[in-house]
């Protein structure tokens, strides 16, 4: 493991939603910081830096993380994705997105990146989950405005629809 | 479960938009990671960003502040003090007439764990906090007080010198004839209750930018405020410039507030002093820490409260003696928490005598100001459970005494004893509908048959009206009618909305509403596509506020559930009046009446001659591209803006009556709990809320309102509570300390409706976003005293709250534990104790030398970067440790006495930090052992406070394992011995340091 320098700023390299990106980071640069303030990535949000919240959540080489309780530099190589990737086109809400929007899943949205990316990640590997499982799931998360609910009812929503959609081999959640 | 707005309900020109449960406008970008919060804007090149260092105490005073080494950082551009921010502003106003100042950082004295003493501006946020690390502080810590109550006592200590001991408000009330009510009435029953500190607290953090021009004496702040704009006047008076060189804007979107992001306000105050200091930019995002210990809160209260009885249960009288608890500084509008129900002291009922004592008091905690509910969950919370005490008393049935007691249907408006003129409603029929659309009837069925099984469920009620759009006079009622007739009358809410068409037909519509996520600008599209007889998407509304060129008044803003009843009304007041303009244009146009043009499908025409039309935007475009062809007298058709104010909120009145607000909805709820009889958890088997808040704009919207406020209330009644130590410690600084209720806490509320339309808002509409606030966590309280049996209760209904209540204190752990004892959260002790023993593979001898030499010392206490002898019993030592999240930098001096060598020494000593404090005392004793080595016994009492305090006992007491671990590798090493994993005087030395707890 390369040993890195305090005073140093470190070239990162990563994969962003697809698209490679690079930057420089100094180690103790946190990736919530890097991904908004030195790429320009602002929707992944900060609701608390120390893990509790999930506005942070988004997935590094195919897990979810905390992007507060990472930092950039150990990012270098990997891939990510975050709430920016998951709308087919600029103009077009994916599944789970639109299913949101619906619901009225969200109010202030602050919360809404991280959960999304919790329940992307979650939906491709179950596509038949229960409330309970989508409430174990998301409670991970901490959301202010909606009462929960209406999320749990756009995740359910969505899993039915992408499972129907899968059935045509559509899969974009 | 609102349904999709499917393509055949779209092309429906015939319904009116509003009442449909639209899709959001606003959700689309913040879906995708488009939204635009304050954090998400750039700033202007050469930006600086700040960052505080905060109080670890809260009392204390300050003896110096050394800000050189922080100074030299690089990149540390300058460090502000309270000296600094005195010199370039004016303390805040306070909402009382005192002589007291109310600064926006510590002036000579700390009053509350987490207020700003010093601010350290630099290049980036890494940097500034690198900074505020180096800055050293003398403290003389003061006694602290906590407990509103005790703040009373004449012997408490005092925190301002302009109050009366720690009050800063004392006034009496009296409506009707209260004493004759007692003095006659059959019955007298009361209750006391304490009202707990939390807050609703938005994922979104405080932030704000600040841009000072030299050249023009003038501010450009940007920051996520939510209103009330009145605070601007608060803000300008203190940067010492006139209303007009304070632009403050507001970003797009903003993450939730819930009357929090009122409190942004001093640091408005704080960063654009800053930026006049270093003549740059100066941005500051506040983290979580901050947010939780420093930023606002709701009040908490000690309420006592008397009900005059009829035999039947009729309430003649009450009698309101409460007790609120501001902070440590009253910060506009503070005292209104108190006030803002003045006209609401009878609740839903029918009461003509209350009488009222009303006291403010100072107290070492975060300031207090708006949040979710204001005043309401005090209010009711000791109202509603008066009522529960009244049945179980008289030995009735509780829903039977609140509709004995219910403002009869029909006789609305109605004008309660304190002054509040009750709109419009019929309780009776709302609390009907809840019975019967709730199933009670089968909720009953449902306890008896848990309770036949020995099982604890209980039932609870309650009924409240629910204030929306407040009188800006309400606050003045705080002052006496002498005092108010000096100060000139203060009243009115000025709502303001302008509609602008523009020169292809596009309608603007703009509102200084600052809305945190309740889709404002999807309703008013909606509202005013209903008026233009176009679709919501045809209209573009934005919500932002510059202060600078927007219509705006005191009033603006998003609090006090004004949006739907004031800001959606005036909206539709404004598109009216450009359509009034635009018919009679038409009028001439088509040459029809002027009563026969009708607006509908995206065309104005003749109602009696569908054929006869033309295009709205055709229409609209006329006074751009023609004005000339506009009929004379019409005016212009470009843009309209309306201020609107009901005439039904007027000032107080000589006898102190007040029309706090001009909505009242109601709200009829009703629930089942059930408690485990051995964790004693409460679990919500059912709970169902009904709602009259008048004509419903977005159904979905509604109750999305409804669950977010339900679910808030969930965490108020059962887990959160911002919690302070006897010492003003803040012990709840993360949110795994401060618990917000997830996915598995909240269930789904069944939500009623009815419909009673508001006779003083333009669409009928009233607020709804607090009521749950104030209705639910009353309501759980009453299931849980049915359920218990148990007159006290306190929220947060916590287990071991409960456990408290129903089994009395815990018995005193058996003697001879080894671990340190933690403390109990809200415990009335916050000492740590604990006592232990360790084996060292070294003589006694060989120990004791080591702990008196210094180099011994530094190498083997973690993290211990230096250590001075100052004599042979006198050490000083700086070390950097990181506990979870944290890592700082602690100066420690320590002292040893009752030397026995080798055979045993009292440790003492103090250290501070950045990050806390700690002071302790121990008694270390060495015995040898049969193997050669040592037995290191020992006893201590220590105790923190500070950041370390508030980040949670897991966190610590796991570090502290491994602190003291590495300390024992270390020693042991030293001393050429094997690592014996147990704990010894380091433990002591740790929490002298500031390092467990
Ligand atoms: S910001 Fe990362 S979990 Fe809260
Ligand atoms: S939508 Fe505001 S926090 Fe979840």
């Amino acid at each position: 493991m390369t040993r890195l320098s305090s005073a140093q700023r470190h070239l990162v390299r990563f994969t962003l939603n697809g698209k490679p990106v690079q930057g420089e980071a100094e180690p103790r640069l946190l990736l919530t910081d890097f991904l908004r303030q030195t790429i320009g990535a602002t929707g992944t949000h900060v609701g608390c830096e120390h893990g509790v919240c999930g506005a942070c959540t988004i997935t590094v080489d195919g897990e979810l993380a905390r992007a507060c309780l990472t930092l950039a530099v150990q990012i270098d190589g990997c891939e990510l994705r975050t709430v920016e990737g998951l709308a087919p086109a600029p103009d077009r809400l994916g599944v789970l997105q639109a299913a949101f929007r619906r619901n009225h899943a969200l109010q202030c949205g602050f919360c809404t990146a991280g959960i999304l990316m919790s329940l992307d990640h979650y939906l491709r590997a179950h596509p038949k989950p229960s409330e309970a499982e989508i409430r174990d799931l998301l409670s991970g998360h901490l959301c202010r405005c909606t009462g929960y609910t209406p999320i749990v009812q756009a995740a359910l929503e969505a899993a039915a629809e992408l499972a129907e959609l899968s059935r045509s081999d559509h899969r974009d959640v | 479960m609102a349904k999709p707005a499917d393509a055949a309900i779209e092309r429906d020109v015939d319904r009116p938009w509003v009442g449909r449960s639209i899709e959001r406008v606003e959700d689309a970008a913040l879906l995708t990671g488009r939204g635009r919060f304050i954090d998400d804007l750039g700033t202007r090149p050469g930006t600086l960003y700040a960052a505080m260092l905060r109080s670890p105490h809260a009392h204390a005073d300050i003896l110096a502040i050394r800000t050189e080494a922080a100074l030299k950082v690089a990149g540390v551009v300058a460090v502000l003090t309270g000296e600094d921010i005195t010199a370039l502003t004016s303390s805040l106003v306070v909402g009382v007439k005192a002589p007291v100042q109310c600064w926006p950082i510590a002036v000579g004295r700390v009053r509350y764990a987490g207020e700003a003493v010093a601010i350290v501006v630099a290049t980036d946020r890494y940097v500034a906090e690198d900074g505020v690390d180096l800055i050293e502080v003398d403290y003389q810590v003061r006694e602290a007080v906590i407990d509103p109550l005790k703040a009373l006592s004449p012997d408490a200590v005092v925190l301002h010198d302009g109050f009366a001991g720690n009050v800063a408000s004392d006034r009496s009330f009296r409506y009707g004839d209260p004493e004759r009510a007692f003095a006659e009435a059959p019955h007298q029953i009361s209750i006391a209750i304490k009202y707990p500190r939390n807050s609703c607290t938005p994922i979104e953090t405080y932030g704000v930018v600040a841009d000072y021009d030299a050249a023009e004496d003038a501010f450009d702040v940007l920051a996520n405020f939510q209103g009330p704009f009145s605070i601007h006047a608060v803000i300008s008076r203190a940067l010492k410039v006139p209303g007009n060189r304070l632009r403050l804007r507001t970003p797009p979107d903003s993450g939730g507030s819930f009357g929090i992001k009122q409190g942004v306000f001093p640091y408005i105050v704080l960063i654009a002093a800053a930026s006049r200091v270093v003549g740059r930019p100066v941005k500051w995002i506040e983290d979580r820490l901050e947010h939780l210990t420093a930023s606002v809160s709701a009040t908490n209260r000690a309420t006592s409260i008397a009900a005059a009885v009829a035999a039947d249960g009729k309430i003649l009288a009450l009698d309101w003696d409460q007790v609120e608890d501001c902070g440590a500084h009253l910060r506009a509008p503070e005292p209104a928490t108190l006030y803002r129900m003045h006209g609401n002291l009878t609740g839903a009922y029918a009461i003509d005598n209350v009488a009222v004592r009303n006291r403010v008091v100072v107290t070492n905690k975060t300031p207090t100001g708006l949040n979710r509910g204001f005043g309401g969950p005090q209010v009711y919370f000791a109202l509603e459970r008066l009522l529960q005490r009244i049945a179980v008393e008289l030995g009735l049935d509780p829903l039977e005494v609140i509709k004995r007691n219910l403002v009869p249907a029909g006789s609305f408006p109605y004008r309660t004893a304190t002054g509040a003129l009750l709109d419009s409603g019929d309780y009776q029929e709302a609390i009907a509908r809840g019975v019967q659309g709730g199933g009670l009837a089968e909720l009953k069925a449902r306890r008896d048959a848990a309770r036949a099984q020995g099982r604890l469920y209980g039932i609870g009620y309650t009924a409240v009206v629910e204030p929306s759009v407040s009188n800006m006079g309400y606050i003045t009622t705080v002052l006496t009618a002498a005092e108010r007739r000096k100060a000139g009358p203060k009243n009115g809410a000025q709502a303001t909305a302008t509609v602008a068409l523009d020169p292809v037909g596009g309608i603007t519509v703009h509102v200084a509403s600052v809305p945190q996520g309740q889709g404002h600008r999807t309703v008013l599209s909606q509202v005013v596509a209903d008026v233009f007889g176009v679709a919501p998407a045809d209209v573009r509304v934005n919500t932002e506020i510059d202060t600078s060129k927007d219509a705006w008044s005191i009033a603006s803003g998003n609090y006090a559930s004004r949006f739907a009843a004031a800001v959606a009304g005036t909206a539709k007041l404004a598109a009216g009046r450009l359509a009034e303009r635009l018919a009679r244009v038409a009028a001439s146009q088509l040459n029809i009446d002027f009563a026969d043009v009708v607006f509908r499908g995206g065309r104005v025409g003749s109602k009696s001659n569908p054929d006869n039309s033309i295009a709205f935007t055709r229409l609209a475009a006329l006074s751009h591209w023609s004005p000339g062809s506009l009929p004379d007298d019409v005016g212009n058709t470009l843009r309209e803006t309306v201020f609107w104010t009901p005439p039904e909120l007027a000032a107080p009145d000589d006898s102190d009556r007040v029309n706090s607000s001009l909505c009242h909805g109601f709200i009829f709820d009703f629930c089942g709990v059930e408690i485990d009889p051995v964790t004693l958890e409460t679990k919500i088997d059912r709970y169902v809320t009904m709602h009259d808040c008048g004509t419903i704009l977005h159904p979905g919207m509604v109750d999305g309102q409804i669950r977010g406020g339900f679910a808030q209330a969930i965490g108020a009644a059962l887990y959160e509570e911002y919690a302070y130590a006897p010492d003003g410690s803040f012990l709840t600084g993360t949110l795994a300390d401060y618990l917000l209720p997830t996915t598995m806490e909240v269930p789904e509320p069944t939500i009623l409706h009815m419909e009673t339309p508001s006779p003083f808002t333009p669409l009928g509409a009233k607020g709804v976003g607090e009521g749950n606030c104030m209705s639910t966590p009353v309501c759980i309280a009453n299931a849980v005293a049915d359920a218990l049996g148990i007159k006290d209760i306190t929220l947060p209904l916590a287990p071991a709250r409960l456990a408290q209540i129903v089994r009395g204190d815990e018995p005193a752990a058996p003697a001879g534990g080894r671990a340190p004892v933690a403390p109990r959260a809200g415990g009335n002790d916050r000492k740590l104790r604990g006592e232990g023993s360790a084996s060292v593979g070294a003589p006694p001898q060989q120990v004791w030398a080591m702990l008196l030499d210094p180099e011994t010392l530094k190498s083997v206490i973690p993290g211990c970067e230096r250590v001075d002898k100052i004599s042979d019993t006198h050490f000083r030592a700086e070390v950097t440790l990181g506990i979870g999240p944290v890592t700082g930098r602690y100066r420690a001096d320590v002292k040893l006495s009752d030397l026995d060598p080798p055979r045993a020494v009292t440790l003492g000593g103090t250290a501070e930090g950045a990050l806390g404090f700690g002071g302790g005392e121990g008694r270390i004793t060495l015995a040898p052992d049969s193997n050669g080595g040592t037995t290191m016994t020992y006893v201590y009492e220590a105790a923190i406070g500070g950041k370390v305090a508030s980040i949670g006992g897991r966190l610590l007491d796991g570090a502290t394992r491994v602190i003291i671990g590495r300390f024992f590798t270390a020693l042991a090493a030293t001393a050429g011995g094997k690592p014996v994993p147990s704990e010894s005087w380091l433990t002591r030395l740790l929490r002298l340091i500031g390092w467990s707890r």
